[in-house]
């Protein structure tokens, strides 16, 4: 069966699931405004654990929160299940196609046939939507995605029970009660609230201290890891934040949209220049980027390029902390 | 970022023929969407991980060739692992998976056990033991 489910790209994909369920049951969300009422973005540097090799940094919030923290402001109701068993994760989820309701799914991209091979990494918080089945195909709606795709049962077998750090578990979630009408505006005050709140926590390795932090140890690598090490960590630090599905200064500019989204819809002009605000600096973290990429091109960089672009990211928390306590008074 | 910079280099993506989503700014300073097809510095940064990886393969290759570590280094090491994904994917401790690298007591190895890495690693038990049956 193929339940009449409309796919939508997205720039990175549990905001673009979350997007998308609504819609299909009626209501018209965007993409930034999922992610700025779940509070989406931060910065968090987390120490002692390793993602391939490397340090372990996000741009955003724990993979799961956005749903719901979306959820709870607009008064949706959400039902996860996670599974021990493989043929009741799959029992569980055939039921709901035939009950015609798309699911959403938590999977792993190593096993994702359908991406490029060079994405495939041991990362198991992708989100997909799965809106049908067809013989033993699953049909596919991947929010990165330009359209949809297919998996067979064994394929989705093998992604929704990928092992590692978050392993998924065989999780599926989808919204089962809706508020008669949503209201935006105190769900978009509450979200902007708690991401002002996040990203000027009095915590070293999180928000704007986290973006110093960071800053600071990339001032240290060259003297104690090694170029070659430290290279590789700036590599990790620049597929963080560009992570497949965010596509250049990343959740910034998704953030931004929000801002310029919210700030239209609550007539609050604050709201539209700080929108602006975000964009530059958007564009300063790709510039960061840029400036990264080439130390570890040529490989022979000296000491000073990693110090100029530890100030780079300096000059970005500066901003960024002016902005959020900005933000904070806006609303 | 304007919309007309958004980027428009070679990547991977292209193979695959897809490409990604992102927000930017149009001429009336209106967030948008626009596509891109792949960004340099973000696809040098992947190419140097995928470098990386490649140097770990052909280094675990030359210890299991040499006896030293057990071939289920380099099928860690192939399939992008650490050890920590590898012990999860198997459902063992580490202590055990790391004891399973030291070449004599993977010789020692039941059946069952192998057939648990050669199931992870997608290979039969003889690939498993033999790194060269891959090529």
């Amino acid at each position: 069966m193929k339940i009449d489910f409309t796919h939508h790209q997205s720039a990175h994909c549990e905001n673009g699931v979350v997007a998308n369920l609504m819609r299909y049951n009626g209501f018209k969300i965007s993409e930034p405004m999922v992610f700025g009422i779940g509070s989406g973005l931060m910065f968090c540097y987390i120490p002692f654990l390793k993602i391939n090799h490397g340090p372990a940094i996000t741009y955003r919030s724990m993979p799961g929160t956005i749903f719901n923290r979306f959820a709870k402001r607009v008064g949706v109701k959400i039902k996860r299940e996670k599974f021990k068993n493989k043929q009741v994760a799959q029992q569980r989820l055939d039921e709901n196609l035939n009950k015609n309701n798309p699911v959403g799914l938590q999977v792993g991209v190593y096993n994702l046939t359908y991406f490029p091979d060079e994405y495939r990494f041991h990362f198991n918080a992708h989100n997909l939507v799965v809106y049908g089945k067809e013989g033993d195909k699953y049909l596919i709606s991947d929010p990165v995605m330009e359209t949809v795709t297919e998996l067979t049962e064994k394929e989705l077998e093998k992604v929704r029970f990928a092992k590692g750090p978050l392993a998924p578990k065989g999780h599926i979630y989808y919204p089962i009660n809706f508020p008669k009408q949503i209201q935006l505006e105190k769900a978009i005050v509450k979200g902007i609230k708690h991401t002002c709140n996040d990203m000027l926590a009095p915590v070293p390795i999180v928000g704007v201290k986290g973006i110093k932090t960071v800053a600071g140890l990339i001032r240290k690598w060259p003297k104690k890891k090694g170029v070659k090490v430290t290279n590789h960590y700036l590599g990790q630090i620049v597929r963080m934040q560009e992570e497949i599905g965010t596509g250049g200064g990343g959740f910034r500019y998704i953030y931004a949209a929000f801002l310029q989204e919210s700030g239209k819809l609550l007539k609050n002009e604050t709201l539209l220049e700080l929108s602006k605000d975000m964009t530059l600096i958007g564009d300063l973290w790709r510039d960061f980027a840029v400036d990264a990429s080439r130390i570890y091109k040529n490989r022979s960089a000296k000491e000073d390029a990693y110090n100029a672009i530890a100030n780079q990211l300096d000059i970005i928390a500066d901003k960024e902390k002016v902005l959020f306590k900005a933000l904070k008074k806006a609303i | 970022m304007q919309k007309n910079d958004v980027p428009q280099d070679n990547s991977s993506l292209k193979s695959k023929n897809f490409k990604e989503l992102c927000y930017a700014v149009n001429e009336d300073g209106e967030y948008v969407t626009a596509k891109s097809s792949g960004w340099d510095p973000k696809t040098i940064a992947l190419n140097n991980a995928i470098e990386d990886i490649n140097e770990r393969v052909a280094a675990a290759k030359i210890k299991v060739l040499a006896n030293e570590v057990s071939p289920l280094v380099y099928y860690m090491e192939l399939h992008k692992m650490d050890l920590g994904i590898l012990a999860s994917y198997v459902s063992m401790w580490k202590w055990r998976v790391k004891r399973h690298f030291k070449p004599n007591v993977f010789q020692k190895l039941s059946l069952k056990t192998l057939q648990k890495y050669a199931d992870t690693f997608d290979v039969s038990i003889d690939q498993l033991k033999n790194i060269n049956h891959e090529n």
